[in-house]
């Protein structure tokens, strides 16, 4: 099924590999080549696999049947990274860098250079300057890693694999934290690394990106390989409709307007707390609101703000009617006030917790019976939400963090339903999540606001902001520059207000 | 399918139940077997009651510890703690004499003060954590030079002795029995059932929990964590005053010498228990048991001229050490096979 393909000389592949986890199967015979010179694209919904693929291509998983070959030959590779001696490296999603060291000390990590016992700086030094250079980034040896921005780190990664002469080069979601400048950096360095001969593979769940730059995409559902095409053979939509395998006809549901004189539930004025400068909006009942911008304009501070989470130095906040400050996250969660943060590994979720835990701790007190926690209610309340959220896994007492990134979401969304809401602060809600449940999540969105839950909705997914929204507030350096509407709505529009071109004059 | 959800939950429950609680009950049943085989006394019914005594007090202030611990915080100070609590017991008693006599009265007062003592040491410990943004580590270290220091200085450098009228009404609290079972032991008993269901079956305990694991997802989940944690150290104080309150009438006195190391085995205790020691998770059951595993070594190396009775120390290290050992070979197989 793949002559064409294997015509080619492939560098590494994988020849039918399966693989499980005790008795759970997860990857069913998947055939894989990589091709030097040539840039493979692997997508698929969380949970097809994807990951273990890399991994086992890599090493760190041995497969359960079906071998590795490296150049024609079978291997059996290194476990714990060790292939990276043989020219496979891979970049985890979370980058392997030590934050407190220098780049060219990490680097140089674990294979100094040395003379006669003491550490040849000068001459490590020199080396990691002219592999900068040569890539063109604006990065010193010199530099601290915790002073770099993800993009610098990732250039980082990629100097690092080239220093080792990696031959293949795989990584996971790699342009998942980037924003779009940085991408397109990224994808220059991916471009040099093809010319030089280098195969590179990489998941992604941004597929504007994987047809941009990928030679070759392959497609996993469910543990099984779907297809291996050339990138110019597929559209958009193709992809992903083999990735969810059914037709993907709306993303968006149909937006349902609120009533014109809904209440204004909550009112904001002259907000002024850390990163942001009077903020100025305000949210009807059953409205979903978009606030857009750059990553780092003051979106999340606001509603951080407003929840408790950090100080207020001045501003008027009316919640129904009445002036209100939330003191602490508690308040604002009695009063129907619910923020779901975008970093569900760090701030959302519990992850060596099981789904109860979780799902239960945002509104623990109302899982109190006579003083003590009643299990039964917590998992009455798990129950309901698998079946409203369609969470779905394998093991009920499976811990957060072996969840896919959709089903941790889903698990953050029905955390946060818990409490009953009023107003839903959702935060980059399908940030690392695929298709099929992207799409679910915006159906329960929309069908929250049409239950008359007001929504805002954060996010730099300009598809997103406007395929789900009312309106949208556009945020530049802590400000709101404007609020959109209607068929103002669109991406240049956003794009000049985030930008900065231009600025709504009443809050100039 | 919701049937097989429960089953499967109960299934999972029973096999974590295996192993992770079985191990510190293995190796306290191995114990008592060893000891048992190297003196039948040791089985005597004296000898356990002796034993369970003897653990009350690491037991009941590795209790509060569990909850310091599972927060994610530490408590050095907790030895020090009680030797100037028993000490200022003391003197209050000894003053409380000449206007209330050496009667019931002179004793509720001492213990009386011991708790509020006690509560507010742990307040301290909590808010410098806390509010201060100190490190746990560092604020108890401090508190546990201070708290030494003083019972020193209160005691001159000597040893602070309760007044025998006194000492006579008071005595009783550690030597007599209650249904066969020596008083010390029932208020172990009573704090483990306690401090179990408020680390298992409630809001609070649960909490301990999530600010061990992640003190940012609990913040997020509208936890107030700086009260949470602050109230884990006041129940620790509480632990360490209610320990003290059964140790006075032991020895009947305090000297700088007194409490050396509880913060230690108390630490050790919860550790052996299986209590991680950068929080997120821990079990009362674990540190009781931990607590017993403690002093029965002591007891048997007491009983047996095998091993030098000096080298307990040495057997109680190895003991903490292959425990976590064995705690960790055992997350790795799990790993593994799944």
């Amino acid at each position: 099924m793949l002559d064409s393909i294997n015509s080619q000389t492939s560098v590494l592949s994988a020849d039918r590999v399966s693989k499980s986890f005790g008795t759970i199967p997860v990857l069913f015979s998947v055939s894989f080549d990589i091709v030097a010179g040539e840039v493979h694209a692997l997508i698929g919904e969380n949970g097809a696999g994807k990951s273990t693929l890399m991994k086992t291509l890599a090493g760190f998983h041995q497969p359960t049947s079906g071998s590795i070959k490296l150049d024609g030959n079978t291997i059996d590779l290194p476990p714990n990274g060790q292939s990276e001696n043989l020219g496979i490296v891979l970049i985890h999603q979370e980058l392997n860098l030590a934050e407190q060291m220098t780049v060219e000390e990490n680097i140089f990590l674990g294979r100094e250079l040395s003379s006669r016992g003491i550490l040849d700086r000068q001459k490590m030094e020199a080396v990691v300057r002219s592999l900068l250079d040569d890539i063109g980034v604006d990065i010193l040896p010199t530099d601290r890693i915790a002073d770099l921005s993800i993009a610098k780190k990732q250039m980082v990664e990629i100097v690092k694999a080239i220093s080792r002469n990696a031959r293949v080069l795989i990584m996971d979601e790699p342009t998942a934290v980037l924003t779009e400048a940085e991408t397109e950096l990224f994808f220059n360095q991916v471009r040099r690394l093809k010319e030089q001969g280098v195969a590179v593979v990489f998941v992604s769940h941004k597929l504007a990106e994987v047809k941009a730059i990928a030679d070759k995409v392959t497609i996993l559902r469910d543990g099984q390989w779907i297809t291996t095409k050339s990138a110019d053979e597929l559209t958009l939509d193709s992809m992903a409709q083999m990735m969810v395998g059914r037709e993907l006809s709306d993303m968006f549901p149909p937006m349902n307007e609120p009533d014109v004189d809904a209440e204004r539930i909550l009112e904001v004025q002259g907000l002024l707390a850390p990163e942001t400068k009077n903020v100025n909006f305000y949210l009807k009942k059953g409205e979903i609101l978009g606030f857009s911008g750059l990553v780092g304009s003051g979106r999340t501070a606001v509603f951080e703000a407003i929840c408790g989470l950090s100080e207020i130095s001045a501003g008027k906040i009316t919640f129904r009617g009445d002036e209100t400050r939330f003191n602490s996250v508690a308040a604002a969660r009695d009063a129907g006030v619910v923020y779901l943060t975008k970093d569900r590994k760090e701030k959302g979720l519990l992850l060596n917790e099981g789904m109860r835990t979780n799902l239960s701790l945002l509104a623990l007190p109302k899982f109190i019976r006579n003083m003590l926690l009643d299990s039964k209610l917590e998992s009455d309340a798990l129950t309901r939400a698998i079946r409203r959220f369609d969470i779905r896994s394998r093991d009920p007492e499976v811990k957060a963090k072996d969840m896919s990134g959709g089903n941790q979401q889903k698990l953050l969304l029905a955390k946060i339903m818990e409490s009953d809401p009023r107003i839903v602060i959702i935060d980059e809600p399908t940030r690392g999540i695929d298709v099929g449940t992207k799409q679910q999540i915006y159906h329960f969105i929309a069908a929250l606001a049409a239950e008359g839950v007001s929504i805002v909705l954060i996010s730099s997914e300009m598809p997103e902001v406007i395929g789900m929204c009312h309106r949208v507030a556009v945020m530049r350096e802590g400000r709101i520059t404007g609020i959109l509407s209607g068929d103002d709505i669109n991406e240049s529009e956003i794009v000049r207000y985030a930008a900065g071109l231009k600025e709504a004059e009443t809050n100039g | 399918m919701d049937d097989s959800l429960v089953k499967n939950t109960a299934q999972n429950r029973m096999m974590k139940f295996d192993i992770k609680t079985m191990g510190p009950a293995i190796a306290l049943l191995l114990l008592c077997i060893i000891g048992y085989l190297l003196n039948p006394a040791f089985a005597s019914e004296g000898n356990i009651t002796n034993l369970l005594t003897r653990s009350a007090f690491i037991g009941i202030i590795a209790v509060g510890a569990t909850f310091v611990i599972t927060a994610g915080g530490i408590d050095l100070s907790v030895g020090s703690m009680a030797a100037v609590i028993s000490g200022v017991m003391i003197i209050i008693m000894n003053n409380a004499m000449s206007t209330f006599g050496g009667g019931v009265t002179t004793v509720l007062i001492g213990c009386g003060s011991s708790i509020i003592l006690g509560l507010g040491a742990g307040w301290i410990n909590g808010f410098l954590t806390t509010k201060g943004k100190i490190e746990a580590f560092i604020v108890t270290l401090g508190t546990m030079g201070i708290y030494r220091s003083l019972v020193t200085y209160f005691a001159d450098g000597g040893t602070l002795s309760l007044d025998f009228a006194i000492r006579g009404t008071y005595r009783p609290v550690y030597y007599d029995s209650f249904f066969g079972l020596p008083i010390p032991v029932w208020v172990f008993a009573i704090v483990s059932v306690l401090g179990w269901m408020l680390l298992n079956r409630t809001a609070f305990g649960r909490y301990c929990m999530a600010i061990g694991s992640n003190e940012a997802v609990a913040k997020y989940s509208a936890v107030n964590v700086d009260r949470i944690k602050t109230l884990t150290y006041v129940i620790q104080g509480l632990c360490v005053s209610l320990a003290t309150i059964i140790y006075v009438p032991r020895l009947g006195s305090a000297s700088a010498s007194t409490g050396v190391m509880w913060e230690l085995e108390a630490i050790a205790a919860v550790i052996i228990g299986g209590t991680v020691l950068k929080g997120g998770y821990g079990r009362i059951g674990g540190t009781i048991l931990g607590a017993l595993i403690l002093t029965t070594i002591g007891n048997i190396l007491n009983f047996t001229d095998l091993i030098s009775n000096y080298l307990n120390g040495t057997m109680q290290g190895l003991i903490i050490i292959i425990a976590v050992w064995l705690q960790r070979a055992d997350f790795r197989s799990s790993n593994k096979t799944t």
